[in-house]
């Protein structure tokens, strides 16, 4: 018992309660710039939802089965727009898919690392393009230097041009996603491959792209996410028809054409209510499609991923 | 990770030469020779894209030079000039770097630093990737409803405020996910050590970690300007100028110039032209696109000079 008196007197080791307070404080702060996220999400749904909902109660519901997208006449046919989205999706894809797995397997399995330091980065400058610019190409270049020169009946507008240029936007993205996919792939399956006599393309072809492709058929999904919802080239490049057409030489409203055709003409269309409305429900449908390929291209690489 | 591409690199090289010396099968070549034409033809587009933009407009530039560059909008093609489009962009990206710098930072310092692996956590996380692959022109809807019509009274409405709020709100997740993998990248130890020697958590944050983590927090926001800059389908809707031509007031201050003036940007004074038939136009087109381009080449050099004379210190 003697021991506790010689024993020091207990410390307080809680801290100065200044310095707490200000750790509490700047902790708050940070969880509110966190917050923020959310309350982002959150309005984006509510501005969509709510006047998607006042667009749904002015219209009869017929609205949306006539004939083509002619929002300021009362017809408000949203299956065109989505066809037209998913002809140049298609289009894209048949572009970006090729070119960017291509360019990805040569990055990650083929190019000795000084050529890598070149050709990377080269493919971020085409991902730094705004897409104004390729739709200004795809306008002025490709339209008539190439889809007119193939085909001469093609109208001025064409989804071909327009998506062909929202390919060539993707294919960065393409590239950069499957090429991590693949480098994440061990050595040692590479090394048992050639170890076993397998050529190098059997080994980039048959090897790590199998063992890759949950990270490529994810990134393939995002691009197709990233297409349906480009803007600027398809604005510029794919002309303003709204009656539904399935020939890539015509032109047509896609949804992302038909909003920003909205958008041009907003001021006067201050008095057709349900026009102006319309944008919303093609917002709506348009966040839809994008949530649902970027939540599945997160499911693919959860579920089939390879764990080595 | 460094250490298993480097190996990645040198076994395979070795192993394929040494056991296939230089008996490379044709057929090997052949794919090799087709997966490199995959990644050329695509680049091959990017020089097509600069080659034919510069032909075309060119010409404008050196007839008209400084001229275009200080000029006002007019309906005039060999009148017309960017100026009000780079004040614009320039006012824009004031206000994306004030609204997503703070807040992108502080949003992936708490996730990185605070955050438990709780189903909250988890939730905002998931949230971020959501928004980062939403489709910009969904962000200029909510620009549209939120920023121009609902807020419209303290952002003026159609105005430089309301614009950059939307791009702000739009490039914020980029911001956060940049910023979140900068900070994962500093060692374990260096918290651990100012930690032992008595350090709060803020202070191991302010002084440790925000440091190490810098160079790449500031490339990584320059890069999110550099979208930012170049973003036009969002301020369609809210609320920039799509007409060829507008005034503001010449006497208007700098405040009233973001908070009741009209006001475009760069990348949409390139939409406007794009869209007309004349030749003129294309031709103007392609002279704002090359300085447009300039400026965003600009910007990414000022990423690559900010990112070098942090690490050399």
């Amino acid at each position: 018992m003697a021991l506790t008196d010689t024993s020091p007197q207990t410390m307080d080791l809680t801290g100065d309660p200044k310095r707490l307070a200000r750790e509490a404080r700047v902790r708050r702060v940070f969880l509110a710039a966190s917050v923020i996220s959310i309350v982002v999400s959150v309005a984006i749904i509510l501005s969509l939802v709510g006047e998607a909902w006042n667009f749904l109660t002015k219209i009869e519901l017929g609205d949306l089965n006539e004939n083509g997208w002619f929002p300021r006449r009362g017809r408000f046919q949203i299956l065109a727009l989505i066809v037209h989205t998913l002809v140049i999706s298609a289009i894209a894809m048949a572009v970006a898919a090729p070119l960017g797995l291509g360019a990805a397997i040569y990055l990650s399995e083929y190019a000795r690392p000084n050529v890598r330091r070149v050709l990377k980065p080269s493919l971020e400058v085409l991902a730094g393009i705004p897409s104004v610019v390729l739709g200004f190409f795809a306008l002025t270049f490709i339209t008539p230097n190439v889809v007119k020169n193939l085909f001469s009946s093609a109208s001025q507008s064409n989804f071909l041009a327009a998506g062909i240029a929202v390919g060539v936007l993707i294919v960065p993205l393409v590239a950069s996603v499957s090429e991590d996919a693949m480098r994440a792939v061990p050595t040692a399956m590479r090394e048992a491959s050639y170890g076993l006599g397998a050529k190098r393309w059997h080994t980039s072809l048959r090897v790590v792209v199998p063992a890759a492709i949950s990270g490529i058929v994810a990134a393939m999904i995002l691009a197709v996410s990233r297409a349906i919802g480009e803007t600027m080239i398809v604005a510029l490049a794919a002309g303003t028809n709204g009656i539904m057409t399935l020939s890539p030489l015509d032109g047509g409203l896609t949804m992302t054409g038909a909003m920003a055709q909205l958008a041009i003409g907003s001021d006067q269309v201050a008095g057709a209510v349900a026009a102006f409305q319309s944008l919303f429900f093609v917002g709506l449908v348009l966040f839809f499609m994008t949530f649902a390929l970027n939540v599945l291209s997160e499911r693919v690489v959860r579920r089939f991923r390879n764990k080595y | 990770m460094a250490l298993n591409t480097l190996t990645h690199e040198s076994t395979s090289t070795l192993v394929r030469e040494r056991l296939a010396g230089k008996k490379t099968s044709a057929f090997d070549q052949l794919v090799a020779l087709a997966l490199l034409l995959a990644l050329l033809s695509a680049l091959a587009v990017l020089i097509v894209l600069l080659a034919d933009v510069v032909r075309k407009g060119m010409p404008v530039l050196t007839d008209r030079g400084f001229e275009f560059v200080t000029g006002r909008l007019n309906p005039e093609a060999s009148e017309a000039g960017i100026l009000q489009g780079i004040m614009g962009s320039l006012a824009l990206t004031v206000f994306v770097l004030v609204i997503a710098f703070p807040v992108g930072v502080g949003a992936a310092i708490y996730l990185e630093e605070y955050a438990h692996d709780n189903r909250v956590t988890r939730i905002i996380q998931a949230n971020i990737r959501n928004l980062a692959g939403v489709p910009s022109i969904v962000y200029g809807l909510l620009g549209l409803a939120v920023f121009v019509k609902l807020l419209g009274g303290m952002t003026g409405g159609r105005t430089v405020i309301s614009g950059g709020l939307t791009l702000g709100v739009l490039v914020l997740p980029i911001m956060i996910i940049t910023t979140a993998e900068a900070i994962r990248a500093v060692p374990q130890a260096l918290r651990e050590a100012s930690y032992g020697v008595g350090a709060t958590q803020w202070e191991t944050i302010r002084h440790q970690v925000l440091p190490v983590a810098m160079p790449a927090i500031l490339t990584g926001t320059v890069l999110t300007i550099a979208r930012a800059f170049g973003e036009s389908a969002p301020l369609l809707l809210a609320g920039a100028r799509l007409s060829l031509f507008f005034s503001n007031s010449t006497d208007a201050g700098l405040w009233d110039l973001v908070s009741s003036e009209p006001y475009t940007a760069l990348p949409i004074v390139v939409y406007n032209w794009a869209r007309q038939p004349q030749k003129e136009f294309v031709e103007l087109t392609a002279a704002a696109i090359i300085v447009l381009l300039i400026l965003l080449l600009a910007v990414n050099a000022g990423a690559i000079v900010l990112r070098d004379r942090y690490e050399r210190r």
